[in-house]
């Protein structure tokens, strides 16, 4: 069992939790945690992105959604400081950051796949850090901090915050250039990025999500499609839980 | 006191009576840093066919109260890399080795069967009661002269003894437990998943992209118990119970019904380490009530 450190609300429904844990001293950026509630009724760990690691103080920080009433995650959002629960932390690849030493970088996030951003730039080194996050709404969570580690662009749904439209079309108006991406998003998101990445030939790494069970590389339910014969699985899948999240965008379909 | 664990299923020795549902604990190798595997009396390594399958589309999983769906479709690598690689994996453990079987065709288990003579495995499951691909499986598992053909064909081909798997989705657990016990099944092992489906009422549309998903977990185990029992009365060779054992009172439930041995499945995505937890319980249960052996306790409610 792990405990909850603080817990707050960034914009609607988006939850913000650091909890004190051993994990916070291996963890990488692009690395998530199982976390399980409480409740018998709810058997399976909902797997969350880790958004920031302080590895003083051995804390790991989460930001989340709600995915509804009833859910696995509004219990989560109900949590105080000192309750416990129980995790398996970390998890999963991460992104691959020391290759971007040197170079002109987008880190991209869309949605709730803008926190897992956070950590990792922080904790890059590169010539130009450039994060570009896209939001549905005014509700820009997390931007001031990305602020602080970087120069931030930011795209909305509806416009009311820089450019409106998704990530692309930020990269677009702001004419922005680079030869190396990391991203985390929706689907839609990164099939666009994958593409832009194919046409202008860059080097690109995405973290996906699935649907979970084990969260270990056990039950085969979070595969995604391979281009090439996977040496695990020994067909076209990868586990998404342990070979990824994050892939070479040229090394999945999506 | 010292209670002794040991349990005989079909003419193997099991340190005790607990091990793994297959499909649920991978080959082991993902779970060995979280239960020692030399606890647990047999791992039950996930359904392997002749050649690799992709399996389904996902999403493969869903949660449900108290339980969750899968429709994984028995993706697997195939016989030849099981051997390679996850049987001398398990062979460096102090436990006994169950290799699921899946298959499309009678041809199919026959080869897989064949195969595996030659290797170091101590007993065969065959799984003829998979809800999640069309063809094969539970084709075989719902018609009882179907079941039994099956059976008498590995036995044909198996060197180790074979535990059939059959499905909950029948009329008659009795009718088909005879059936594979006349076929020349060794032991039965059940239930498999029950077959459900769950609709995403917000996208309207099925949260599967199966569509249909074998539902486990604790919201199943009362109908695992009553089949098991069931099973239990209908036929001599051994009864290896599973479905929704997520505590040592779960799985004691079950081997007063009449399992001999019980199957961890689900429970090990909530607790990868609850295999091992399980097997104290029993003991601790044994200790209690002043059995010193888990035969003993084997179908004792009646």
């Amino acid at each position: 069992m792990v405990t909850v450190v603080t817990q707050e609300c960034l914009a609607d429904g988006i939850f913000s939790m650091w909890i004190q844990t051993e994990a916070a001293k291996e963890a990488r950026p692009g690395q998530f945690i199982s976390m399980y509630t409480n409740d018998g009724s709810r058997l399976l760990p909902r797997p969350i992105s880790i958004c920031e690691i302080n590895r003083e103080k051995g804390q790991l920080r989460v930001v989340y959604r709600v995915t509804g009433e009833g859910t696995g995650t509004e219990q989560f959002s109900r949590m105080k400081a000192g309750d416990s629960l129980s995790i398996i932390a970390p998890l999963g690849n991460g992104f691959p950051y020391e290759k971007a030493e040197g170079k002109q970088v987008f880190l991209m996030g869309g949605g709730i796949g803008v926190p897992p951003i956070l950590e990792l730039a922080k904790q890059m080194k590169c010539r130009k850090k450039q994060v570009i996050a896209g939001y549905r709404d005014s509700q820009t969570f997390l931007r001031e901090e990305f602020e602080r580690n970087a120069e931030v662009y930011v795209s909305t749904e509806d416009g009311s915050v820089g450019t409106k439209g998704n990530v692309m079309d930020a990269v677009r108006e702001n004419s922005l250039q680079a030869d190396m991406i990391f991203a985390c998003g929706p689907a839609p998101m990164l099939r666009a990025i994958k593409e832009y990445a194919r046409k202008n030939n860059i080097v690109c790494y995405i973290s996906l999500e699935e649907r979970m069970a084990c969260g270990i590389g056990a039950c085969l339910g979070c595969v995604c499609q391979s281009v090439e014969m996977d040496s695990h699985s020994n067909v076209h899948n990868k586990r998404i839980c342990k070979d990824g999240p994050v892939f070479l965008s040229t090394e999945v379909e999506i | 006191m010292s209670v002794d664990m040991r349990v005989n299923i079909a003419g193997v020795e099991w340190k005790n009576p607990v091990t793994v549902a297959s499909g649920t604990f991978g080959s082991g190798a993902e779970f060995a840093e979280f239960v020692d595997l030399n606890k647990l009396g047999a791992v039950t390594t996930k359904g392997v066919a002749n050649v690799p399958w992709p399996g389904n589309p996902t999403p493969r999983i869903a949660e449900t109260y108290g339980g969750m769906m899968n429709a994984v479709g028995l993706q697997n690598p195939g016989i030849e890399l099981l051997c390679k690689r996850d049987i001398p994996f398990l062979r460096q453990y102090d436990t006994r080795i169950i290799v699921n079987v899946c298959g499309r065709s009678e041809e199919d288990y026959c080869e897989v069967v064949e195969r595996l003579s030659e290797e170091e495995v101590d007993l065969l499951e065959i799984n003829i009661s998979c809800p999640n691909v069309k063809e094969g499986g539970i084709a075989f598992g719902q018609d009882p002269k179907e079941a039994e053909r099956i059976t008498r064909a590995v036995k044909r081909y198996a060197r180790q003894p074979v535990i059939m798997k059959l499905s909950p989705n029948i009329t008659s657990v009795p009718d088909m437990a005879r059936a594979v016990e006349a076929g020349g099944a060794d032991a039965v092992s059940l239930i498999n998943t029950l077959t459900g489906m769950k609709i995403d009422i917000h996208r309207r549309t099925f949260v599967l992209a199966n569509k249909t998903g074998g539902v486990s977990g604790p919201a199943i185990h009362p109908i695992a118990v009553r089949m098991v029992y069931e099973a239990a009365h209908a036929v001599r060779v051994p009864v290896i119970g599973m479905g929704g054992i997520a505590s040592g009172a779960d799985a004691i439930e079950m081997i007063l019904a009449g399992a001999s041995a019980v199957s961890i499945g689900t429970a090990n995505f909530h607790d990868p380490s609850i295999s091992g937890k399980i097997v104290g319980e029993i003991e601790s249960y044994m200790e209690r009530y002043g059995f010193s052996a888990v035969a003993d306790m084997v179908g004792i409610v009646e």
